[in-house]
């Protein structure tokens, strides 16, 4: 058991500085935040996942997760108060170390596009080397996403996805104690 | 940085806040009314607060009360604020109201049944003369007769009626967990559970008006009461960590069976159909008025014609909560100065446009 | 535990949060549509600015600097009440400075400085929907926000064209973010609508009795909606402010006397006195 690895420190203000490093990673896409230094999770959970996980989910957010991550399950289960297991197309929130097929997690429907999935994806690097151009809101003029991990077609397999607008997934990432989002309207082009 | 002060409209509203505490106490010459007093006698106050605050708790619904000066929908107002904030811990198994304990129970549909038509402590055949015996304080009531509390679960209408098939069954348990629409925005097509959760927790007033439309023609349902029924009802819980149920405490409820008359369909035989109520407290009024309005909003279900009012699903349920209501209709009272600006700077546009045809017209 | 004894940090507590906060990300992602929220009876009534303040209780963090205005005015008794709950509720410091804020609450304006992309406004909004007063049923505008079906509200501006010559609306003006969802501005003047296109700072607005919450991403467009032959226009009171002299601010006009003597001054009170001290 791992639950004796503590959660955040200060729940009620660890959870707002997160939530805000999202918010603004959501916001204005290609952005770089910190978010969950100090955090000691589990392997194999980053500690920017594990505070994205404790931020966002919990016993009203059915959680999809890769194999990779059950040695994780008992602390996610202990710190987000509950887990409720889901198959990826019922999953509010997607916990992943590879990119799944996302039009196998849920899209929305046209009239309530929020019922799609969030993808927490767990990368190598927010540094690179992969480089993608993004547009779309949020970004003033272009902005840069610069990121290690994500498969060599990532960018026809987002394309697809950023088509369905406004139905379609959004994707967290995180790597180490950085995040950074890519909501489903941003268009991303190779550099 | 340090709070900082803003001119004027603090002290404006500490002062108010001041003079509306002294308004609430009234004359110091007059003894100061207790939460116990309002609790022990303005108990329909009471029940009309828990169930529109939707929280069965006399005490703190009497001191609503008091702190509303008597104002019962901002006192439900108060207790809807504070049940906001409060944990929960578990959700009671689905109340028994066959097995309660009942102070009032009639049916208008028989002369007499098994369990017995049971007046109770009711106004209906009171003659309504200001009793000025009130006003003279200290005169104690003649006691009422006693009678022995039997055990004796008294069965409901629609088991005598169901017996020859003359009325729709029980939905029965979907075995899906009810909606809650304190945590989850309402959402068309809203499920019956949805709608009684709505109505359960409605205004009185409203659903009362709606009721009445109903009667008189505007999506009428042909009602007759099945059962009414007043009393207290065990609440069981079964905490997981035992698996077993345990008993919580009792709910005062009215509960109201309306039966109505359906000409069937293609598939279904002509039969009864039902209407249903349940409210906290003793709340005749709003039990049987909810009980119409829930047989309206099923109209389209059954395949009738659903024009009026009362049979339109998304109107009753956006309009039936009092809080959400006063507090859109009271928050005109905010100022709104900016878009009264606006407004005027457009009206006086359009009149200037008008003149100047005016003129244009004149010359032509 | 808070300042205000028995309550949450901002009130609201964390399950809240979540919930509101999950529905703020998704609002972001889908700029502009009307995400359907769990909203709490707060202990402020409803059309008080209920999803304004969940919006911001599930922001707010102890480092922010909070301004709140009613009306562009810091001192109008709602903002000031508001401002105090915040106050009490979470300890933050408050502002009435613009540019000292970071989390800007606001109810019928936007103020006249320029927002920065490291703040946050936060609009109250009473009736989320643009298409309400063209057709009640809230099960049928959402049919036509998915379908991207806006004729009715192009119908009813070209017929204020056909009868007045121009749009009579004068403020909750509609307007159409990043091409896709038509949006309701909240009730600001259609003075401020310009203001909120590719705006800096994230907005985000709260509808507490509607239950709904929807966002516009910094840099996004936003155009408030109008015809090729009929552009359109802001207007204001064609005056300028008594105290400090400005010709490009929204007027408010105060009633000096019963002979229909007015005076205009700014609207947005931060802005005017800092014009003044010459800040």
């Amino acid at each position: 058991m791992n639950i004796d690895l503590p959660g955040f420190s200060d729940p009620v203000h660890d959870a707002q500085a997160c939530f805000r490093a999202v918010l603004d990673a959501m916001s204005r896409p290609g952005t770089v935040r910190a978010a969950g230094a100090g955090l000691l999770p589990p392997a194999p959970l980053a500690p920017a996942t594990a505070a994205v996980l404790l931020t966002l989910v919990d016993g009203e957010t059915p959680l999809g997760m890769a194999p990779l991550f059950q040695p994780a399950a008992d602390w996610i289960s202990f710190h987000c108060g509950a887990l409720v297991p889901a198959d990826a197309g019922r999953a509010a929130f997607v916990l992943a170390t590879a990119l799944p097929d996302l039009s196998m997690a849920a899209q929305g429907s046209d009239d309530r596009p929020e019922d799609s999935a969030t993808i927490i994806l767990q990368v190598a690097s927010l540094a690179g080397p992969s480089r993608f151009r993004l547009a779309g809101p949020g970004i003033q003029s272009h902005a840069i996403l610069a990121v290690g991990g994500l498969p060599a077609d990532f960018v026809a397999r987002w394309a697809r996805n950023q088509r369905l607008f406004p139905r379609g997934v959004d994707l967290i990432l995180c790597a180490g104690d950085r995040l950074a989002a890519l909501p489903r309207g941003i268009r991303v082009s190779e550099v | 940085m340090a709070y900082v002060a803003v001119k004027g409209g603090e002290r404006a509203i500490d002062n108010a806040h001041a003079w509306l505490a002294e308004a609430r106490r009234g004359d110091p010459a007059v003894a100061e009314i207790g939460v116990d007093q309002i609790e022990a006698q303005l108990g329909r106050a009471i029940d009309r607060v828990m169930a529109e605050g939707s929280l069965h708790d006399r005490g703190l619904a009497a001191l609503a009360i008091k702190q509303a000066q008597g104002d019962l929908i901002e006192a439900a107002f108060l207790l809807r604020a504070y049940r906001t904030t409060l944990p929960r811990f578990a959700a009671s198994a689905p109340l028994d109201t066959e097995a309660m304990q009942v102070r009032r129970r009639i049916s208008a549909v028989f002369k007499d049944l098994p369990g017995g038509q049971v007046l109770g402590p009711t106004t209906d055949y009171t003659h309504r003369l200001l009793d000025f015996a009130l006003a003279a304080e200290g005169i104690a009531p003649p006691r009422a007769p006693r009678a022995d509390v039997t055990d004796e679960t008294i069965p409901s209408v629609n088991a005598i009626l169901a017996h020859e098939g003359l009325i729709e069954r029980d939905a029965g348990s979907s075995g899906e967990e009810p909606a809650d629409l304190t945590r989850e925005p309402l959402a068309f097509p809203a499920g019956r559970d949805v709608r009684l959760q709505a109505l359960a927790r409605g205004d009185e007033g409203f659903l009362l008006a709606l009721g009445y439309s109903t009667q008189r023609g505007w999506g009428g349902t042909h009602p007759f009461v099945g059962e009414l029924r007043v009393g207290e009802v065990g609440v069981e819980i079964v905490p997981p960590e035992l698996g077993f149920a345990i008993d919580i405490g009792d709910v005062s409820l009215t509960e109201c069976q309306m039966v109505n008359q359906f000409a069937g369909s293609r598939s279904v035989k002509p039969q009864f159909t039902r209407g249903y109520g349940l409210v906290f407290g003793h709340a005749e009024r709003k039990a049987m008025s909810m009980a119409l309005v829930d047989r309206a909003m099923r109209a389209a279900e059954l395949g009738e014609d659903a024009t009026a009012p009362a049979q339109n699903i998304e109107f009753v349920l956006y309009h039936c909560d009092n809080i959400e209501a006063t507090g859109f209709v009271e928050h005109l009272k905010l100022p709104h100065y900016v878009d009264f600006q606006s407004e005027l700077e457009t009206v006086r546009r359009m009149r200037a446009d008008a003149d100047a045809a005016a003129i244009r017209e004149a010359a032509e | 535990m808070n300042v205000a004894s028995g309550y949450n940090f901002a009130y609201l507590d964390e399950q809240t949060k979540r919930m509101i906060r999950r529905a703020i990300l998704k609002a972001v992602a889908i700029p502009g549509h009307q995400v359907p929220f769990g909203s709490r009876e707060m202990p402020l009534p409803y059309g008080w600015g209920t999803g304004g303040i969940q919006v911001t209780a599930a922001v707010l963090g102890r480092d922010d600097v909070l301004k709140v205005i009613d009306q562009g005015a810091d001192d109008t008794t709602n903002a000031v009440s508001i401002r105090r709950f915040f106050a009490r509720t979470a300890g933050v410091a408050t502002t009435t400075h613009t540019a000292e804020a970071t989390v800007i609450q606001t109810r019928h304006r936007i103020p006249e400085t320029a927002l920065r992309q490291d703040q946050i406004i936060v609009y109250q909004v009473p009736q989320p929907e643009p298409l309400s007063r063209l057709e009640p049923s809230r099960e049928e505008t959402r049919r036509m926000h998915a379908l991207a079906d806006y004729g009715l509200m192009h119908v009813k501006l070209y017929e204020d064209i056909t009868r007045f010559g121009h749009v009579s609306i004068s403020y909750d003006y509609p307007v159409m973010v990043d091409g896709r969802y038509l949006m309701a501005p909240s009730p600001i003047p259609a003075f401020d609508n310009p203001k909120m296109d590719r705006m800096a700072a994230l907005q985000l607005f709260g509808a507490g009795r509607e239950k709904r919450i929807y966002a516009v991403p910094p840099y996004t467009s936003v155009r408030s909606l109008d015809f090729d032959d009929h552009e359109f226009r802001a207007s204001r009171a064609p005056h300028a402010c008594l105290l400090c002299g400005a010709t490009d601010s929204y007027l408010d006009e105060v009633v000096i006397d019963d002979q229909g003597g007015r005076m205009f001054v700014c609207s947005d009170t931060d802005h005017c006195e800092g014009r003044r001290d010459g800040t």
